[in-house]
């Protein structure tokens, strides 16, 4: 019988064969913490071990308040640094010209490798099935064990298959297809599951379309979600993979799933969703004209070199009618929207442009709301307050919406900008 | 084990953010501190007034959203004594039983159950007492009694590897 991408991959790394609903304890190839790092090491310390169990399995990447806004970040980072050098840890991304995002950097910095187990101290660590690894998020208490101990156990997860076919029409991208996924199956639709993307409609997609959609499984709960690691994903690691022990695992053709869902991207339209759940989806026209007062092209949802590009080309020769706050996903795609002019396009078009790092996507710094507004966003969440004030709203979108919609101080449909 | 105590009861999809705000995750680091502003995007009563051995109720994927376990210590550390749910979101049931809250997955349970109602849930017994009659409820593993009973994942790991 066939076995799922998460049976086979969890099974390889238990050393036996597995199927869903089994409990397995495995170690993990690479674990990442940003700057949560510093609690985790201190829960670690009560733990009673004096050295982690492999300080290069270890990634540190400082992202969510860089450069330290304020007295608390300041002392955090500063534990972290100290840390980093009592245990010799050699993956360690500060606040340098080489991090950003932590799950960007992880995928640019060849960590993020096809059949490997990573965890991560943040719900956004299952971006990385973009590379055909089993990357999921864990919690503080399981990262200070897993460094620890060098295990982590996962019951076996049941699978459901997304098959897409088609092409996108124009003005439509791989945000708007997550977001009419989780629209249709619900914030728990996925719950506890791994997450497949099969077909055409994903073989065509670039590995960053498919980051977008992993990015966002966590989104309908799922444990994982992963693309196949295919010649893209292959290309894209050449000469920069931090392990040796990847493997190219995909899904047996007759493996077994819970669920199965298939969509046609041709039959997709420009979407949001609307405050403040990443499951209530609207089409362009059901929300086009909602004043907006602030625009957010950033996160590690939606802010790689080539949702910078798609943005800016609607932005180009035209002027952004609320603020408009430009964060790239890392230094690296910082350097090349740079070289490329497109920073020119924004700041002539009126916009912000901010340092890599999370920014106002969980309510830290650069772009918070004020009671009563409401913002367009490229990320990945819309909750009640996550952008710091309760009393604000935040819409979900593409990086072409969201540009389209700067440009009007309204959501706008970007077929009519495009 | 045997709780006893006043509910707490709210919907579906309540995230992590509103259970803890994302701008305290490094502005709080004391866990007294985040007991206090437990809930306070959601239910600003909750935060003033919960009390230890209080149960909330919830429906379905409590706990969606981040990974933040900060969103279960605020409410250990307040003393809820149980959280009764349609269905929990996945990191979050996991931070539970790492910290050492116990939770229980009962949809019949909630929809009998209504607020300020007093509830009780017998571990042993595997058995949650309301109002309008007893639901049962499978007993935990002996994985997580284990962890529950050791008082979360980091005193069961210090004990597996005779740290304790």
């Amino acid at each position: 019988m066939g076995k799922t991408f998460a049976e086979k991959v969890l099974g390889k790394a238990a050393g036996y064969e597995v199927k869903a609903n089994d409990v397995v304890t495995v170690e993990p190839h690479f674990c990442m913490s940003h700057d949560n790092a510093a609690p985790i090491a201190k829960t670690f310390k009560k733990i009673g071990v004096k050295n982690v169990w492999k300080p290069d399995a270890l990634v540190f990447i400082l992202d969510h308040a860089v450069p330290a806004p304020s007295d608390e970040h300041a002392v955090n980072h500063k534990e972290i640094r100290e840390f980093v050098k009592e245990q010799g840890i050699p993956h360690f991304y500060d606040v340098m010209s080489n991090g950003g995002v932590c799950h960007q950097v992880m995928c640019e910095e060849g960590f993020a490798l096809p059949g490997l187990i990573m965890v991560g101290s943040d719900s956004h660590t299952c971006t990385y099935g973009a590379y055909g690894a089993f990357s999921t998020g864990i919690g503080r208490s399981e990262m200070a064990a897993a460094w620890a101990t060098g295990k982590i156990w996962f019951k076996v997860p049941e699978s459901l298959k997304i098959t897409v076919t088609g092409k996108f029409k124009k003005g439509v991208t791989a945000k708007d297809l997550i977001l009419k996924i989780i629209g249709d199956i619900g914030a728990d639709g996925a719950d506890y599951m791994s997450v497949e993307f099969h077909g055409q409609g994903i073989a065509d997609m670039t590995v960053a379309e498919r980051m977008t959609l992993c990015n966002m499984g966590i989104e309908m709960g799922a444990k994982n979600a992963v693309c196949p690691p295919d010649e893209k994903v292959l290309d894209a690691i050449k000469g920069k993979a931090k392990s040796d022990k990847w493997e190219a695992i995909w899904a047996d053709a007759d493996a077994i799933y819970a669920k199965e869902l298939a969509y046609n991207l041709g039959d997709l339209v420009p979407c949001v969703a609307k405050p403040h759940t990443v499951d209530n989806y609207a089409a362009i026209d059901a929300v086009k004209g909602t004043e907006i007062h602030q625009a957010f092209l950033g996160s590690c949802t939606n802010a790689r070199i080539e949702d910078l590009r798609a943005a800016a080309e609607i932005l180009k020769g035209r002027k952004v009618a609320v603020r408009t706050i430009v964060i790239p996903a890392s230094w690296t795609v910082y350097r090349q929207a740079m070289k490329e002019g497109l920073f020119d396009t924004f700041l002539d078009a009126g916009c912000v442009i901010a340092n890599p790092g999370c920014g106002p996507c969980m309510g830290n710094h650069e772009g918070i709301l004020a009671p009563g507004e409401t913002c367009i966003s490229t990320a990945n969440r819309n909750f009640k307050g996550r952008m710091g004030n309760k009393e604000s709203f935040i819409y979900l979108a593409s990086p072409l919406t969201v540009a389209a919609s700067a440009l009007t101080g309204k959501i706008s449909d970007p077929r009519e900008v495009l | 084990m045997k709780i006893t105590g006043k509910v707490w009861k709210y919907g579906d999809d309540v995230n992590t953010d509103v259970i803890f705000p994302g701008k305290y995750t490094y502005t709080i680091k004391d866990r007294a501190e985040m007991a206090k502003v437990a809930l306070e995007d959601l239910d600003p009563e909750f935060t003033k007034s919960a009390k230890a051995g209080d149960i909330i109720v919830a429906g379905k994927n409590w706990g969606c959203g981040s990974s933040r376990e900060q969103a279960v210590s605020c409410l250990k550390e307040r003393g809820i004594g149980a959280i009764i749910a349609k269905g929990f979101a996945r990191i979050y049931y996991r931070n539970c039983l790492n910290e050492g809250l116990p939770i229980i997955v009962s949809p019949e349970a909630v929809d009998a159950i209504e607020a300020g109602d007093e509830v009780t849930v017998d571990f042993d017994a595997g058995q949650i007492v309301t109002k309008k009659g007893t639901f049962p409820f499978p007993p935990y593993p002996e994985f997580v009694r284990g962890l529950i009973e050791d008082g979360g994942l980091i005193p069961h790991v210090k004990k597996s590897l005779g740290l304790s």
